[in-house]
């Protein structure tokens, strides 16, 4: 059991300790969806107009672009496991006396608190968006936060621990995470497109994750609107889909661990 | 300290190391011998369980090594033959990390860590970054890690492998001082033969068996007497002489015939007198472990890797 407390702290603690003595991937990382944000924003905005239920495109964006961010971040956590293959420093971490479920849930941990601490940075750019923010609801965004984060970290890891190469792995990951952030209902509403395209989106972990992220920004109102996520016929609501996302959370980092587990 | 018996490693029909057997005694440094390929990292790594033996047993500081992997993990140090540093962090950050994985307590981390940094003489680098260090830096660094626990074991793999002699000869230093104080025992693998002379005892180890296990200077003796080469054009025919007529066990090798003599010093004014073929050149050493190899194998370590075709390249996987 100490072994297992020993694992997650210590990978934890160090991948929060790369993080933040990497300002380059600190800038990068906020650049990224502010970016999307100016340039989607005013670049469909116009068009688009005002959407259902009275909001514009901006107000509709943001919270998944902070969804973004959080995907963004914790599928990394996959990307760090290779790189510590290539370095070598996975063996220093294999080798040491720790469990690795332990090893595997502090990936997953550290990444879901740099996932954490960049929302937060974020939230900054609301009041100047014009997104009404209080403490209750930053209380909300923090476990949505942290389950999100985890699924993504697990299917992250996951893949990395079937990938021998670096370059392999980056060019499979961008092939993941950009139709991930578009299927995700980032930049328009899931329930809008084609049945085909619905069908992605819906087994799409990181859906779930935006539209709980814009429930707690906007309320219930979009998904009375239409522009919420229906799965089976069902509106869901705040609660069932963070329940889904910490299920497939379990399971990917389940599978991750067992993963792990295997490898000599 | 460690009790290996009939240890095997398979990968499909590939035997990286085929029933091995030695012991290794505390306080001792136990030497690896052998070309790239034979087996040496595959062995360290199953002692390290890092890797699940296909067959025998071991055990590391009492512990066996499937059984009990977590009490031997934390009673060895390890430094690998690839660097396993976080070069993002500082050397005292990766060494502080090594110290919470390995449970080290609080008061006694930061006092031991002081003291290993000076010993290897970087505990005025403690806070760069390890990315700016030199390859011999890095390589005290990962000694002094793998250090930081107060392992009983310290397991060396190939621990000086690209590195300048000069660096070399530093790292050997350190460890002695290290062995001088800890009562350590040290268990390691090399193909250089200086560093092999280092070591109390030597196992060699040829395509994954140990084909002769003694002091270096046992081993040596074994080799039958000095070493004389000679360089004559037509090789065939010189050997078939030295064999008649002389009652030698000629070698050839390379571009010379070598073979072995007691009292060399004596023996080459009569021969080179007697000796019906012309000699080019002609030179008498007293056996190294290269010999040694040549000997017990009729190949010489440099080629045996690349003979059977398993050198390693550089970054690539060895086994």
């Amino acid at each position: 059991m100490t072994e297992l407390y020993r694992g997650v702290w210590v990978v934890a603690y160090r991948e929060l300790l790369t993080f933040v003595s990497d300002r380059t991937r600190i800038a990068a990382s906020l650049a990224f969806p502010i970016l999307f944000l100016v340039i989607f924003g005013a670049g469909f905005g116009g068009i688009v107009g005002q959407m259902a239920g009275g909001l514009d495109l901006l107000t509709f964006m943001y919270p998944g672009i902070v969804a973004q961010a959080v995907l963004i971040t914790s599928l990394f956590a996959g990307v760090s496991v290779v790189s510590d293959r290539e370095s070598g420093f996975l063996r220093e971490i294999l080798v040491a006396p720790l469990s690795r479920t332990g090893i595997v849930l502090g990936k997953a941990i550290g990444a879901a608190t740099v996932a954490m601490l960049q929302v937060l940075m974020l939230l900054v750019l609301a009041p100047i968006i014009g997104v009404r923010l209080d403490a209750g609801m930053v209380l909300q965004l923090v476990p949505i936060v942290l389950v999100l984060s985890f699924v993504l970290a697990g299917i992250g890891i996951l893949i990395a621990s079937f990938a021998p190469t670096q370059q392999g792995f980056q060019l499979f990951m961008q092939m993941l995470v950009f139709p991930m952030i578009f299927l995700a209902g980032v930049f328009f509403p899931v329930d809008s497109v084609p049945v085909w395209m619905q069908f992605l989106s819906k087994i799409n972990p990181a859906t779930y994750g935006v539209d709980s992220i814009r429930h707690v920004f906007l309320g219930s109102g979009p998904a009375g609107a239409g522009l919420g996520v229906s799965l089976l016929g069902h509106t869901m609501t705040l609660v069932e889909e963070v329940v889904l996302i910490g299920v497939l959370g379990v399971v990917f980092l389940g599978a991750a661990a067992w993963r792990f587990r295997r490898q000599e | 300290m460690i009790e290996v018996h009939d240890l095997r490693r398979t990968w499909g029909d590939i035997a990286a190391v085929d029933g091995v057997t030695f012991e290794v005694t505390e306080g001792e440094v136990f030497g690896f011998l052998g070309p790239n390929g034979a087996g040496k990292t595959t062995t360290i790594n199953m002692l390290c369980t890092l890797l699940r033996p296909s067959a025998g047993t071991a055990t590391v500081n009492g512990f066996g090594i499937v059984e009990q992997r977590s009490d031997v993990r934390r009673s060895i140090g390890l430094v690998f033959q690839q660097t396993t540093l976080d070069d993002a962090l500082s050397a005292e950050q990766n060494l502080r990390f090594h110290a919470y994985a390995y449970g080290v307590p609080a008061d006694a981390r930061e006092t031991r860590l002081r003291e290993l940094l000076t010993l290897v003489e970087l505990w005025d680098r403690r806070s760069d970054r390890v990315r700016t260090f030199s390859g011999g830096m890095k390589r005290r660094l990962e000694i002094a890690r793998g250090l930081l626990h107060h392992p009983r074991v310290l397991f060396l793999d190939e621990p000086t492998l690209g590195l300048d002699p000069q660096t070399r000869r530093r790292i050997w230093e350190y460890l002695g001082d290290l062995r001088a104080r800890e009562g350590l025992t040290i268990f390691m693998t090399t193909h250089y033969m200086d560093e092999a002379e280092q070591c109390d005892r030597i196992a060699v180890i040829d395509r994954g068996e140990i084909v002769a296990l003694d002091t270096p200077a046992r081993l040596k003796g074994a080799v039958g007497g000095d070493v004389v080469t000679i360089n004559t054009p037509d090789r065939e025919a010189a050997a078939t002489e030295l064999r008649a007529r002389f009652g030698l066990e000629p070698v050839i090798a390379d571009d010379a015939i070598s073979f072995q003599v007691q009292g060399g010093e004596a023996f080459l004014p009569d021969f080179v007198r007697s000796f019906g073929r012309p000699i080019y050149a002609i030179g008498l050493r007293r056996p190294t472990l290269d010999d040694v190899f040549v000997h017990l194998t009729g190949r010489e370590i440099r080629d045996a890797g690349s003979e059977n075709g398993s050198a390693t390249p550089v970054g690539g996987r060895s086994r």
